[in-house]
């Protein structure tokens, strides 16, 4: 009986402080979410409130209407888009080669991608900003495009290229004797295979596209070419901040991550534990 | 007949292509130019001369205060959060490990901050850590726990802005560091407890004779990760302090950036980028040969 008890007094415990934990973790989004309806005068009131006294949609329709945030919200759209198929495509065509054909570098090109997996991104912005200056990619939608490719993509192929060396040879052994071109057996049988790995590749590329802040802030000079990263920053004034506006722009542009992450919890943990684990 | 690896190698390489050109376009060749202007009194001007200096810049860093600074401070931010993350991440994990109900609930929520955008997240810590007896850390520490006597402007002083930075990096990564712990705890078989139970171990002696033991590889692994990471951590610098007041919250990527973009120094920057990375492999070798050595002991 006593150890009965003592395991259930330590199941009561754990959960309490676990509670604890996911109050520190969760207050934070929750001030958020309620200085985002929240108008100017009450951001500052005292004592702060969690759950807004006089709650207002103004935040968010200024955002729509005086700044434009649809456009930006349609910017990180785009290049979230091409960049995420980009990827997927690339990645998944080398990662196809480097898990089947026996050749000449294959080792050479596996070091060269775990390489710069670990290589910190920022480190190579010099050289990066000038190449962009030179094929005039600069305040454009195509240079942030080419940079979220460059970046997320050695990660992608690691990924795929492991998922790839478990899957059983014999699946696709029946289409080389059927005469299957290469292509072919790449596009019809590896890839419907390689579904789960490319969820998890997809689902980590979005979220670096999406959130990529340190290349377009440099890059992009014009207003409309603004993504919504760069936007929400800019939202913060010299002198003061309108904070209500800047939280519901934040909510604007992390609720589809959220719903994403949410949703495809599983694709998205794997990704994470398969990069700790072979990494 | 040409043989079947001579085939075998020209198709591999019309797989590879698409992804490798991108790779030396857009990574390697930058890698190999940034070492050439880190060699150089880089000249902005697109037709004036860039005369080589040889290690000049590297030297210029030697002396640079600002860069020891830098480097100090990104040394204590990456010490204090990858040792936050991982011992909150792991007595977050343990004590999921062990409850029957809401796992899924609490293992979600503890991962929102690492899903959400670094520039969000930024500006909220910016916020909560605002000076006035209004800010929430303030209202806290004033108001409720009566820790301090009056408001605490967090984001002035070096110190205190590190309380704020360092507090979100921490907040941001535990979620991060349970999922590979949990992970991790699940490959331990469960016969193992049992035995040890059964021959009369404590939970106590299971943690500390089982548990841990066969976790400490993974510990090291995410430890190089967080490292890793710790040593990239440009936005909240860039949002929240701006490196000042006069440079003093600069870590070594921030004062990289700001060495390119405002001083126009792309020479300096770029040697600052180089001691960079070689810090950061440095690092993560040595925990490397940590795990490695882990793995021949036992």
């Amino acid at each position: 009986m006593g150890m009965k008890k003592k395991r259930i007094l330590r199941q009561v415990i754990f959960t309490l402080l676990l509670c604890v934990g996911a109050l520190a973790t969760v207050i934070p989004f929750i001030y958020m979410i309620s200085t985002a309806f929240k108008g100017q005068v009450y951001v500052f009131e005292i004592p702060p409130r969690l759950i807004p006294e006089k709650p207002t949609l103004q935040n968010f329709i200024t955002a729509f209407s005086s700044n434009n945030f649809g456009r930006y919200f349609f910017n990180s759209t785009l290049v979230t888009v091409i960049s995420v198929l980009g990827i997927l495509l690339m990645a998944s065509m080398m990662a196809y080669a480097l898990a089947r054909y026996q050749f000449f570098g294959r080792k050479f090109l596996y070091a060269l991608v775990v390489f710069f997996m670990t290589m910190p991104a920022m480190s190579l912005i010099v050289p990066q900003f000038i190449l962009a200056h030179t094929f005039q990619l600069t305040d454009t939608l195509a240079g942030l495009i080419v940079m979220d490719i460059a970046q997320n993509l050695p990660f992608a192929v690691f990924l795929l290229k492991g998922f790839l060396e478990d899957v059983p040879k014999e699946i696709e052994e029946a289409a080389v004797i059927d005469g299957a071109s290469p292509w072919a057996i790449y596009w019809h049988v590896i890839l419907p295979l390689a579904r789960p790995a490319l969820a998890t590749s997809a689902i980590i590329a979005f979220l670096g596209a999406w959130d990529e802040y340190v290349w377009a802030s440099t890059i992009t000079n014009t207003p409309t070419n603004r993504t919504l990263p760069v936007a929400i920053a800019t939202f913060q004034g010299v002198h003061t901040t309108n904070w209500g506006l800047v939280f519901a722009a934040s909510l604007i542009a992390i609720v589809p991550v959220l719903i994403l992450f949410i949703s495809l919890q599983k694709y998205f943990v794997k990704g994470m534990v398969a990069g700790a684990v072979k990494g | 007949m040409h043989t079947k690896t001579a085939r075998d190698t020209v198709t591999a390489y019309l797989f590879i292509l698409p992804a490798l050109l991108f790779m030396v376009v857009w990574l390697v060749y930058p890698m190999l130019s940034a070492l050439n202007i880190s060699l150089r009194n880089w000249n902005l001007m697109p037709d004036a001369a860039s005369p080589f200096i040889g290690l000049a810049n590297y030297l210029t860093a030697f002396s640079d205060q600002v860069f020891w600074m830098a480097l100090k401070n990104t040394a204590v931010y990456a010490l204090v959060t990858v040792l936050g993350q991982l011992l909150l991440g792991l007595i977050v994990a343990l004590m999921l490990e062990q409850i029957t109900r809401g796992k899924v609930f609490f293992r979600t929520l503890f991962y929102l901050p690492v899903v959400t955008s670094w520039v969000v997240v930024s500006l909220l810590f910016k916020f909560l850590f605002n000076s006035s007896s209004s800010g929430l850390i303030n209202y806290f520490l004033v108001d409720m726990l009566h820790l301090v006597t009056k408001p605490v402007s967090w984001l002035t002083e070096a110190h205190t802005a590190f309380v704020a930075i360092d507090t979100l990096g921490i907040w941001k990564g535990v979620g991060f560091a349970m999922i590979i712990f949990l992970a991790a705890l699940q490959t331990i078989p469960e016969e193992l407890y049992q035995v040890a139970s059964m021959d009369g171990a404590s939970s106590w002696d299971l943690l500390r004779y089982i548990t841990l033991p066969i976790i400490v590889p993974t510990v090291i692994m995410v430890s190089v990760m967080l490292m890793i990471g710790a040593f990239q951590a440009y936005i909240p610098v860039a949002l929240i302090t701006k490196g000042g007041p006069l440079h003093r919250t600069e870590f070594v990527i921030s004062y990289m950036y700001s060495v390119a973009f405002q001083d126009l120094n792309f020479g300096y920057s770029s040697a600052l980028a180089y001691i960079l990375a070689l810090l950061v492999f440095g690092i993560s070798r040595v925990q490397m040969r940590l795990t490695r050595a882990n793995a021949l002991k036992s």
